[in-house]
């Protein structure tokens, strides 16, 4: 057994871990700049409720783009696909007066499909990812103009908005004057969660003498992360509440941060982006891996088209136009490595809220489209340049 | 006769190993010089040497080509000086024409702007010279590899070439193609250019070379001229093979049980040109706690033998049976084998056997990640456990289970490769060159790992290009030669003499 107790110091562990807390880091510089710039307005309540309803269907495909780079491939149809499921619902919804609970369940199973034939392809006849979601992008961008005659169709029932533009109901609505207890609730659990599990993954890891992180740092950091979902919950509270949307967000990044880092499949996922030949001779049935990433992609662009949709109120055929570049951008600032085998669930939340941030703080300073563009692409490549002189340096 | 080359003292290290040590060279003008002796002993280095792959100053001696000291920055130099290497692996661009190929790097042009009809014309030229007919516009993907390997020849030809270096020309090449290559060197012997032949086919050998050089363990062993006195095969391969065996092999007394694994009828094509065979009606057979070992040179079709049995991983339309314990077996895909207890430990463990980025837990892990997870979530403190178990059963030294395997050396890299396997729980255990590029203290570590195996009465089939590794290790051995096996010895009754007359006779 390592005995292995050298507890290095916060300075050097920093150092180790650059990387890792780079860009969390990066984030909270970011923000604390807009929240300068903009003289408050980034950290309102208000402003904050829009940050994530803003963001939130980036996250949901960054989650899946997360995986399909990790496994070595690329997906540029995410942006047409969820444009065209936004399309198939208003079709079904609004024209054919179809129950959600009907049509939901479709545009989710029809995204599945439409990710799968695309992973299929790709994985069973090994054309480039590249090529086939190129492909995937025009095809789907085209059928989406073609199911809305190239007419914006809508509004959709209110039901249906709720799922993006819903708050969670305040069960204690006691006339507090405008303060949702149910969300401050909500966020302190979760903040607790976060710090129990934490606390028990380092006491598990002190019985195999294994943990370099120093206490004082651990302290810090989880004291941070809770502080700061507290914090965050509080402001909402004091608007509307907990949005639809960030439930929905929270709980599809645990479920995929836990796919990830514990189960068999997120496991062999690295080890196909990582090497593929001795994944193969692992016994790994690789091909079959790569399929269903892309058909988890499918799904998870079928959500966010919904999701986008119903913050709408509206299908237009311009829906989710050059979400693609968002998404992909989001997962490369958030640490992952083109040639597959590197990446994390949270980094690619965390980039995707670097961009998001960063989109809203220019907007509000007046920033035009045109240097906002000039400046998100000079970020994602400080941030893969960051990333290649830190591995270099390791080396 | 004058020389033409001469390389005096050549010494070149590489971190840990002394891969050249005082070797000398010398190639007469307009003769066929040859190079023999085993994997390993240099051959490749030498001509790297000389080709100034290895440029001047990064190794110790002095060459002197035409009379003149000459110090090779790079391959351009050499190239320039008249010295033309054709590697083992040919450096054909195989999507584009016949032509194009011959002149790349070297384009006739004026500006940047190649001159086609003149391109075409040399080439035309060339091809018959080399005796190739075919169309200057045909792309190097629609030919052969004996007609590719002429269009190297070509190529050559198109620079002034004084000295031609032919690294194991023919290994790849059919019987008929390989005796049109042969004739070609005499052409040219005759036109005075001097050739140096990198062959491990002594019949060969014997019949075009003037003057043969044996290598061994990176040292000039003997220079033979063939016409001075009649060189038999015998001598060449003694002093091939001639070094003495001291103890680096673990005893073990072999405790053989009853029949493990058995294929019968294994034939084998190869995975894109459906006309070659690679594997040749292979019976093979292994009992409990048998060692059993294959002999054969690089190219022989050991590795394509185990990747086939190995749940199909090479090579197509495969027939032939696979039992296990008596028991016909399905060993088709990767799964099925691992299921059935069939584990192969690569020979090319960074490209085939490791996710280098990945940590030593991960990897020990990843062929049975089943046995550490229940309902597909995986337990890391039981997977860490069996980490650390086998760190210590096999010694892998490292500060940590977590450390990334890319920064282990090769001997610990190949244990964590073991290590993936033995917690696969494999009954035959079939290992393809485990102890290449390690070190010789990994090795025996490596060959004891390997004697408790057997002793646990798992079948171990042993692929290595170290005759003297088997002989150690082995109980059995299979000499194979061109994709069949040319025989089979007990290893205590034979000798490196015996096995190696085996493979180069066929």
């Amino acid at each position: 057994m390592a005995n292995q107790t050298s507890t290095a110091s916060i300075g050097s562990y920093m150092k180790t871990h650059l990387r890792e807390y780079g860009m969390l880091l990066a984030l909270v510089v970011i923000m604390v700049f807009f929240q300068y710039m903009t003289e408050g307005t980034l950290m309102r309540p208000v402003n904050l409720t829009n940050l994530f309803l803003q963001n939130s269907y980036i996250i949901i495909m960054a989650l899946g783009m997360l995986l399909v780079i990790v496994a070595g491939h690329i997906d540029l149809s995410v942006g047409s696909v969820s444009g065209f499921i936004g399309a198939l619902a208003a079709i079904m919804m609004v024209q054919w007066e179809m129950s959600i609970y009907i049509a939901v369940p479709i545009c989710l199973l029809a995204g599945t499909i439409i990710g799968a034939a695309q992973g299929y392809w790709i994985a069973y006849w090994r054309i480039p990812s590249f090529i086939v979601t190129l492909a995937g992008m025009l095809v789907f961008r085209g059928l989406t103009l073609w199911l809305l005659e190239g007419q914006s169709v809508g509004p959709f029932p209110k039901t249906f908005q709720l799922l993006s533009t819903g708050f969670v109901k305040d069960i204690f609505d006691f006339g507090f004057e405008r303060f949702n207890m149910t969300a401050l609730l909500i966020g302190t659990s979760g903040a607790a969660t976060i710090v129990a599990l934490a606390a028990r993954n380092r006491a598990r890891q002190a019985k195999f003498g294994m943990n370099d992180e120093p206490f004082a740092f651990f302290l810090a950091k989880n004291g941070l992360i809770a502080f700061a979902i507290i914090y965050i919950t509080f402001l909402l509270a004091t608007y509307r509440g907990l949005p639809n949307v960030l439930i929905t967000m929270a709980v599809l990044t645990s479920i995929y941060t836990f796919i990830t880092n514990s189960t068999t499949v997120g496991r062999r996922i690295y080890a196909l982006g990582g090497n593929e030949k001795a994944a193969q001779l692992s016994g790994i049935k690789t091909k079959r891996l790569t399929f269903l990433t892309f058909a988890n992609m499918g799904m998870l662009a079928a959500l966010a088209g919904l999701i986008f949709a119903a913050r709408l109120n509206t299908a237009t055929p311009k829906a989710g136009v050059a979400f693609e570049l968002d998404v992909i951008a989001a997962v490369f600032i958030g640490g992952a490595s083109m040639s597959g085998g590197v990446g994390k669930i949270i980094g690619a939340v965390v980039g995707a809220f670097i961009m998001g941030v960063m989109n809203n703080g220019m907007s509000i300073v007046g920033v035009g489209i045109d240097w906002q563009q000039v400046i998100k692409g000079l970020v994602l490549l400080a941030a893969v340049i960051f990333d290649v002189y830190n591995k270099n340096k390791s080396n | 006769m004058n020389t033409i080359l001469e390389m005096r003292g050549i010494t070149k290290s590489f971190p840990g190993v002394k891969a050249l040590d005082d070797v000398n060279l010398k190639v007469k003008s307009g003769e066929i010089h040859a190079l023999v002796g085993e994997n390993g002993a240099g051959k490749s280095t030498l001509m790297k040497v000389l080709s100034g792959v290895y440029p001047h100053g990064s190794y110790d001696g002095e060459i002197v080509f035409e009379g003149e000291t000459v110090a090779f920055g790079s391959i351009t130099d050499s190239e320039n000086k008249g010295i033309i290497i054709i590697h083992q692996e040919l450096a054909l661009v195989p999507l584009l024409s016949i032509a194009e190929n011959i002149f790349l790097g070297n384009e006739i042009q004026t500006n940047g702007v190649i001159s086609w009809p003149e391109t075409f014309a040399r080439s035309v030229e060339l091809l018959k010279k080399v005796g190739l007919d075919e169309k200057p516009s045909t792309l190097i993907d629609a030919i052969g590899v004996g007609k590719q390997q002429l269009v190297e020849i070509a190529k050559a030809l198109s620079k002034k070439v004084k000295l031609l270096i032919l690294d194991e020309p023919t290994s790849s090449l059919q019987e008929n193609d390989s005796q049109k290559l042969l004739d070609l060197l005499l052409e040219f012997k005759k036109q005075g250019i001097a050739s140096i032949l990198i062959s491990h086919k002594l019949n060969e050998v014997s019949q075009v070379a003037d003057t043969i050089t044996v290598l061994r363990d990176g040292a000039t062993v003997s220079t033979l001229d063939c016409h001075a006195d009649k060189i038999s095969e015998e001598h060449i391969i003694r002093d091939m093979v001639g070094r003495d065996m001291a103890h680096r092999y673990p005893e073990r007394t072999p405790n053989i049980r009853e029949k493990l694994f058995e294929i019968s009828n294994w034939n084998v094509w190869h995975p894109e040109h459906s006309d070659r065979q690679m594997i040749k009606n292979i019976n093979l057979s292994v009992s409990c706690g048998e060692v059993v070992g294959i002999a054969g040179l690089m190219g022989s079709g050991r590795t394509e033998l185990a990747m086939s049995i190995f749940g199909k991983s090479y090579g197509q339309n495969i027939s032939g049976k696979v039992f296990m314990n008596g028991k016909e077996i399905d060993a088709s895909t990767v799964p099925s084998a691992i299921k059935n207890g069939i584990c192969y430990v690569t020979e090319d463990r960074k490209e085939l056997g490791l996710v280098l980025e990945e940590n030593i837990v991960r990897n020990i892990t990843l062929s049975n990640l089943p046995g550490v997870s229940s309902n597909g979530v995986i337990d890391d403190t039981s997977e860490r456990r069996i980490a650390e178990d086998y760190r210590e059963t096999l010694n892998i030294r490292t500060p940590s289970v977590f450390q990334k395997v890319v920064n282990l050396s090769g001997g610990n890299q190949q244990k964590v490769v073991l290590s993936k396997w033995l917690f696969a729980n494999p009954q035959l255990l079939i290992l393809d060159e485990p102890t290449r590029g390690i070190d010789i203290g990994a090795k025996f570590e490596i060959y004891t790992i390997i004697n408790q195996l057997a002793h646990e009465g798992k079948g171990i089939i042993l692929i290595s290009s170290e005759m003297p590794e088997l002989l150690g290790m082995c109980d059995r051995i299979y000499v194979m030669n061109e994709g069949a096996f040319a025989g089979e010895v007990v290893a205590s009754k034979s000798d490196q003499e015996q096995i190696m007359s085996m493979i180069v006779k066929g």
